[in-house]
Parts: structure tokens; C-alpha cells; sequence
């Protein structure tokens, strides 16, 4: 019962994209893509901490308004900042675009400095100090600056290894050929990263 | 010439103690995760560290979620957040799906305090809610160096802070995603079906015609080939003890951090 074994002229072809598909994917032919997903993931974490800080801040206005409605060029200054941080469009494409991507961090570096700034004349009121509905928000202020330099830091090591991939062989040849629309994204400054969150103490 | 290939290595091999310097530098070192209270600075007795244990342990069974004490020796020159964060990331403190891990953080030698939450409970327990438990329950008996007081009612205040909707979490553990049928399940289900459809032809032809010729069935002797199939039907169930090893072993069950949570000193 020995059957020689017929193969059909049609399926070679698929069958042979299918290999090559294999060997390909072996090759790391998918990972430009795949980094890039990671890395505006990371970049859309990072968007969400900066929106809920800006959330918090017009509560944060009010309250300390109660207290210290003298303080007006300190609240001003927060109230300013956060509307310029919020005006600026930001969206995926935003990674790609060196103007765009500083712009966007400027204006949320002037919004951590006015923030601390705000923080700082806080001392001077212990009424304010000691009101419950101020502390809560001023834990939910931390926690939120905490999110951001943690959501900070995953984006750039997500870029870090995106931006090798593009640099590095064997992603360099995928990026001259099949995925030549994929740029280097930005990332952070150094000495921006260093820079800590404002500390609130009590 | 000889003499400058010398200098060259020298230079090889100064440049890679630099290296193995600046990653040891940059590097945080971990305490192995060894049970729910992981006394690294060697502040509690062991019945409380005992107690504590039971707690968290019912907690887990509870609610699936999983809280973790840890005291450390050192914060290794870094803020006791960064630590925090990278330390439940390392460990995978929480349920893989759901995120809903937290961590006790106590540096008594930097005189720190943090509840470290993970994704999954940072509804339950805000960062505002941990900050009243780190200011009202935990500081003011740190202060008077009672740490098996403050952290003890540290925990009772995490717990009932993220046992409010136990029992949603119950309901929630009872349809877990990987209890329902994935695509791979239904199609080697499918493809097993088939094959035993086949298998019962075969047979049933086989048994008319032996009925036929008289000679009564016999299975087994040109009878279906058995295949083993390789296929999801043993791994399914196992992901779910992926995170509760049975016997008095403790690990994490692969949950995630992003800096939630609330910090205090004393």
C-alpha cells in the first residue's frame, strides 16, 4: 500500500510565503512595529498623569483661594500655566515632532513650577494647612506627580528601545525598506528626568 | 610596542570595571520576596510577623488581592517612591489581570513610610485614602517606635480599605477571563470531536464488516490510531494557580505598579 506522495503545483506558493513569513519573523522583521505600539502606549500613560494633574488643579485653585485670596499673582500664575499646558494639542503624532514634543514639555515644566511654587506659599497658612478637603488633594497632587515621573520613565526606556530598533542592525534594514514612514521618536530631556517632583511637606 | 598594546588593555579593562560600576550604581538590589511580611531590617518579633501573615494571607483568599509588608535596611539612595514602585514591579505583587497588589514600604533607617498601590486597587485605595491611613494610623506609633503597632494597624486600614467590595471581587473571581473558553479551546475541541466522529465510523465499518464475514469484532487490531493532541487541555486550568502555589510557598502573580499610593516620614 505504498502511495508515492503527490504534492500539488498550487499550494507552493502560500506554503512558501508562509516560510518566509517564519524566517522573516526570525529576523525581527516585526519589531519596529511592535516597539512602536509599546512606545505610544507608554506615551498615551504619560498624557493621561499630565490630564488628571490638570484636573486637579482648578479644585486645588478653589480651595486655597478660601484661605489665601491675596496670594492672587501665585494663583494666577498656576491657573495661567494650566491653561496654556492644556491648549497644546497632543496626540500620537506629537512623539515624532521635535517642536511639538518640546513645546508640549515646556508648557508642563511651567505647570510643575508654578505648582511648586503655589505649594511652597501654602506653608504661610496653617488654617489651609490643616483643612481636610486641602490634604486630600494635596495627596491626590503627590500621587499624581509620582504617576507622572513613573510614567515618564517607562516611555523612555519604551523609545529607548524603539529608537535602537530603528538604528541597530538588523532593524535598520527593516526601517530603510519596509517601514521607512517610522521616525525616531523624542523623549524626554535628561536633565528634565532628574529634576524631581516638587516635595510637599507638611 | 608591547608596552602600548599594555596600555590599551589597561584601558579595555578600565572601561569595563566602569561599566560593571555604573550598572551596579544605577541598579537597585531587591530582598527576596520569602512570605507576605518580608522583615529585611529585622524590626518585628516573630508572632507578629506571624499574625500578620495570617491576615494577609485571608485577605488573599478573600479577595484575590494580594498585600505585602516589607521593612528595609536601606532605600539604597533613592527616594523611597522610586523604590517603591520598582520593588512591586520586580516581586508582581497582584493578580496578572486585575493589578490589585499593595505594598507596606517601613525604611526605619531613613525613618520612611509608603503604601505602595498597584493598578488594579488605586480606585479602592486612593493615594488620598493612603495618606490618611500613613498620617493617622501608622506615623503617630512609629514616632513612639511601637513598628509592631503602627504597621499591624496599617494593615487592619489597607484591608478594610480594599475590602469594601469584596464582595464584587468575589463575583469578579468567579468569571475570570481565563476560566472562559478561548478560540484555541473551542477549535481543538472541535478538531477532537471530529476526530473521535471518525474514529466511531471507522469502528462501527469495521464491526459491520466483520458482522458480515462472522468473524465478530476486533477492536484494536487494525482499529483506530489513537493521536495524542497537543493542546490547551492541560495548561488550561494551571494558569489559574499561576499566582497560588498550593503548599506555604508565597509569590507574586505577576501584577504591575505605577507609582500609586502615598508616602509619610517620621
Amino acid at each position: 500500500m505504498s502511495h508515492t506522495l503527490y504534492v500539488p503545483r498550487r499550494p507552493r506558493v502560500p506554503l512558501f510565503a508562509v516560510l518566509a513569513g517564519l524566517l522573516l519573523s526570525g529576523c525581527g522583521v516585526n519589531n519596529i512595529p511592535t516597539y512602536d505600539e509599546s512606545a505610544k502606549a507608554k506615551w498615551s500613560d504619560v498624557q493621561n498623569q499630565y490630564q488628571r494633574r490638570a484636573d486637579l488643579i482648578p479644585n486645588l485653585v478653589e480651595t486655597v483661594k478660601g484661605y489665601a485670596a491675596q496670594e492672587r499673582e501665585v494663583l494666577t500664575q498656576v491657573t495661567e500655566a494650566r491653561a496654556k499646558a492644556s491648549q497644546i494639542k497632543v496626540d500620537a503624532s506629537t512623539v515624532t515632532d521635535p517642536a511639538k514634543f518640546k513645546e508640549f514639555q515646556d508648557a508642563q515644566n511651567a505647570l510643575t513650577g508654578a505648582l511648586g511654587r503655589l505649594l511652597v506659599m501654602v506653608e504661610r497658612y496653617p488654617d489651609l494647612k490643616s483643612n481636610q478637603n486641602f490634604l486630600a488633594l494635596q495627596s491626590q497632587l503627590e500621587g499624581t506627580e509620582n504617576r507622572i515621573s513613573v510614567a515618564r520613565r517607562d516611555y523612555i526606556d519604551s523609545v529607548r528601545a524603539y529608537n535602537t530598533e530603528l538604528k541597530t542592525f538588523p532593524g535598520l534594514i527593516w526601517a530603510s525598506t519596509l517601514y521607512r514612514s517610522y521616525k525616531p521618536m523624542e523623549t524626554f530631556t535628561v536633565a528634565q528626568d532628574l529634576a524631581k517632583p516638587p516635595t510637599v511637606k507638611f | 610596542m608591547l608596552c602600548r598594546f599594555r596600555a590599551a588593555w589597561d584601558r579595555v579593562i578600565l572601561g569595563v570595571l566602569l561599566c560593571v560600576v555604573a550598572v551596579a550604581a544605577y541598579a537597585l538590589t531587591f530582598p527576596e520576596l520569602t512570605g507576605r511580611v518580608v522583615d529585611d531590617a529585622g524590626i518585628l518579633d516573630p508572632s507578629t510577623k506571624a499574625a500578620l501573615e495570617r491576615k494577609l494571607a485571608e485577605l488573599e483568599t478573600k479577595t484575590t488581592g494580594q498585600l505585602v509588608v516589607v521593612t528595609l535596611k536601606s532605600l539604597q539612595g533613592t527616594s523611597i517612591e522610586d523604590y517603591g514602585y520598582q520593588l512591586g514591579r520586580h516581586w508582581q505583587i497582584g493578580q496578572k489581570e486585575k493589578n490589585t497588589g499593595a505594598l507596606l514600604v517601613v525604611a526605619p533607617n531613613e525613618r520612611k513610610v509608603r503604601i505602595e498601590v498597584g493598578y488594579g486597587f488605586e480606585g479602592t485605595l486612593t493615594d488620598a485614602v493612603s495618606k490618611l491611613i500613613i498620617e493617622n494610623s501608622i506615623i503617630p506609633r512609629l514616632r513612639a517606635n511601637d513598628f509592631a503597632g503602627g504597621i499591624g494597624r496599617g494593615v487592619d486600614d489597607i484591608i478594610q480599605a480594599v475590602s469594601v467590595d469584596s464582595e464584587e471581587w468575589k463575583a469578579r473571581a468567579k468569571r475570570r477571563p481565563d476560566d472562559e473558553p478561548s478560540l484555541l479551546d473551542v477549535l481543538a475541541l472541535l478538531f477532537f470531536l471530529f476526530v473521535f466522529f471518525m474514529i466511531v465510523r471507522s469502528v462501527a465499518r469495521q464491526d459491520r464488516g466483520y458482522a458480515q464475514t462472522g468473524a465478530g469484532p476486533r477492536r484494536g487490531a487494525r482499529g483506530p490510531i489513537f493521536i495524542p493532541i497537543p493542546g490547551s487541555w492541560g495548561s488550561s486550568g494551571s494558569s489559574w494557580s499561576g499566582g497560588f502555589p498550593g503548599g506555604g510557598g508565597f509569590s507574586g502573580g505577576g501584577g504591575s505598579f505605577g507609582g500609586g499610593g502615598a508616602s509619610g516620614s517620621w
